[in-house]
């Protein structure tokens, strides 16, 4: 790292703001101004549209496998996915995947 | 309704997020911790490393600063790649303004600087699936579900500092991350339009992952949110 300490602050300060002022952004501006009906419906899409596209290349090439296609991370997404939709309860999809994942861990490492 | 009655309700929702925010803290410990290391590994101050669990309080994009920083990348990259990485957050702040645009602007603030993956999600699966809460039950949730995961996220940054020592690879915690969002996304896909959406937005990102980091998703997002709508209406128009 060739950064003075000053120059690390600035990043934290101006990382700081920005994040707040992204967070900020339509919440603080718009607040109780009507939106377009569209508009409304494209918004009631944004956690499905976000979270498995994010998701989706750490399933795939996962970092700590330097992005080589590991099964038992696979199995154990696939497996959180369905508890999630067979049950519609996040805790019970969490414990299917994270039980999965340990499971296939651990016969992996015999 | 009295006052006394809407108090009691408030604080009573105020409870049921922090409820619901409790289960995040298997993610969100060791995530703070391994920050904390990353941070030290990196050359960071302690007061540096608290600043950013602190003031920044955005975990991937905490993360992505911190690897352009041990690369030595110019200043100007490294905010536009953290900042990038939390654009997402503006969809976030968006979707949220039908529920909470009533709220007194100090409450949209604190909601602002609280709007994380895990807030927002557990509190806008509240609202959709009770449509009934009042702008101040809403906004009294949010806070619920941020109160046990934000104290917990600045705690384990210190004690990530002070302990110093990667955790094991065994522990594959790097997992623990996408298993949660699943695990919050699977029980919202109530339609078609909703696992088009889904659908969408994972061809899209899996297409554009050779773009600067945060970008490709972005894109992705936007597909999404529009093939979902497209579908719904479409949905909607065939069942009349």
């Amino acid at each position: 790292m060739t950064y003075s300490s000053a120059e690390i602050w600035l990043i934290i300060a101006v990382l700081g703001v920005g994040t707040f002022l992204i967070r900020f952004s339509f919440l603080g501006l718009i607040g109780d101004r009507p939106m377009h009906p569209f508009v409304l419906r494209l918004l009631r899409f944004t956690p499905v549209a976000v979270l498995p596209g994010m998701v989706a290349p750490l399933v795939l090439w996962p970092a700590a496998t330097q992005g080589q296609p590991d099964l038992t991370r696979i199995l154990a997404a696939l497996v959180t996915v369905a508890v999630g939709l067979w049950t519609r309860n996040v805790l019970w999809a969490i414990a299917g995947g994270v039980a999965t994942l340990y499971a296939g861990l651990a016969i992996t490492a015999l | 309704m009295t006052t006394s009655t809407v108090k009691k309700t408030a604080r009573s929702v105020y409870w049921a997020g922090v409820r619901d925010g409790l289960p995040f803290l298997i993610m969100a410990a060791p995530f703070a911790l391994l920050f904390g290391v990353v941070a030290m590994d990196a050359g960071l101050s302690v007061g540096q490393a608290m600043g950013f669990s602190v003031l920044v309080i955005a975990g991937a994009s905490q993360f992505a600063a911190i690897q352009m920083i041990t690369e030595n990348a110019g200043i100007a990259f490294v905010l536009l790649a953290a900042l990038a990485v939390n654009l997402r957050m503006a969809m976030y702040s968006a979707s949220l303004v039908p529920y909470l645009g009533n709220a007194p602007l100090w409450q949209r603030a604190a909601v602002s600087y609280l709007n994380f993956d895990q807030t927002y999600i557990t509190s806008v699966s509240r609202y959709e699936s009770r449509p009934e809460m009042t702008v101040a039950e809403r906004v009294a949730y949010f806070f619920g579900v941020a109160t046990p995961i934000t104290p917990t996220w600045i705690g384990m940054t210190l004690v990530g500092i002070m302990a110093g020592t990667a955790i094991p690879e065994a522990w594959a915690l790097d997992f623990i991350m996408p298993i949660m969002f699943l695990a919050m996304v699977a029980p919202m896909m109530k339609s078609l339009a909703h696992i088009a959406a889904a659908a969408a937005s994972v061809i899209v990102a899996l297409a554009l992952i050779g773009l600067p980091s945060g970008t490709g998703l972005l894109i992705a997002a936007g597909v999404a949110m529009l093939t979902g709508a497209i579908v719904e209406t479409w949905t909607e128009g065939r069942t009349k």
